[in-house]
């Protein structure tokens, strides 16, 4: 995977992650980024239903966490940029994680790789016991 | 505590999704519909989300389960409203609503409704 740009920008939010209400927030505040940088309809509901997904991983699977959205640019390509983190048990098996319809919490199995199929860049890291952190980027469409 | 309004029309139970649902809400939602199929005798769910500007895995899987639920309680369910948006992003998601019916608003779903139970 090539690096992940992280050249945070002119805004960025911070929001914790307890409740399912904290989900609808993260919704809400990832769509007035998508809209600040002037993505389309549908790119807007990409960037926020994999928001949603991982707000909801952090909550269900870490514990509870937070979440850094930011505006990024890279050149003349701006994004979207979302950091979630938690301090929960960690991802034992992050392959298997990856598969589609593997679930440990009796959802769907989509989360991770769907919010991946979502997204532009992706990148996850968990040690167990310590946490999981992980970061996606959405790029404005030229 | 906050629900969705579930309204009766003869036959036929209907909602309108009209708040971005935390969790919660969405399983408030599928076991109040359930008991209101069971307790009105409705043959059909009529569920609009045609402001719902994004479904995720779980409002999906709700979708997924009222459907099921009440197939098995001799109703029928259909969606109607979905936005653009929001198919391209569900399918891509990995989630085709498979067993769904759906139709592409209000009328149309309550003609599939009629003409698919039987009075």
């Amino acid at each position: 995977m090539a690096a992940m740009p992280d050249l945070r920008g002119e805004r960025k939010v911070e929001l914790a992650l307890r409740s399912g209400e904290d989900v609808v927030r993260l919704r809400q505040a990832v769509r007035e980024s998508a809209l600040a940088v002037g993505f389309s309809l549908v790119d807007q509901t990409k960037v926020v239903t994999a928001a949603s997904e991982l707000g909801r991983n952090t909550i269900q699977y870490g514990g509870g966490g937070r979440v850094e959205i930011s505006i990024v640019a890279d050149g003349a390509r701006r994004g979207v940029r979302l950091e979630f983190i938690d301090q929960g048990p960690g991802i034992a098996d992050l392959k298997l994680a990856m598969t589609d319809g593997y679930t440990t919490g009796g959802g769907l199995g989509l989360g991770l790789s769907g919010a991946k199929r979502l997204s532009d860049e992706f990148e996850v890291e968990s040690s167990p016991g310590k946490g999981t952190r992980v970061v996606i980027v959405r790029w404005k469409a030229r | 505590m906050e629900r969705i309004p579930i309204l009766r029309m003869g036959r036929f139970l209907l909602v309108t999704i009209q708040v971005d649902m935390h969790d919660q809400l969405a399983l408030t939602l599928q076991d109040d519909l359930t008991e209101r199929i069971v307790a009105d005798r409705a043959k059909g769910v009529l569920i609009d989300i045609s402001s719902l500007d994004v479904v995720d895995s779980f409002i999906g899987r709700m979708i997924s389960n009222i459907a099921g639920m009440s197939r098995v309680l001799d109703a029928q369910t259909v969606v109607v409203g979905m936005r653009p948006a929001v198919a391209i992003t569900l399918v891509e998601l990995g989630l085709d609503l498979a067993g769904v019916r759906t139709a592409l608003n209000v009328e149309k779903g309550m003609a599939l409704l009629q003409n698919s139970t039987v009075a």
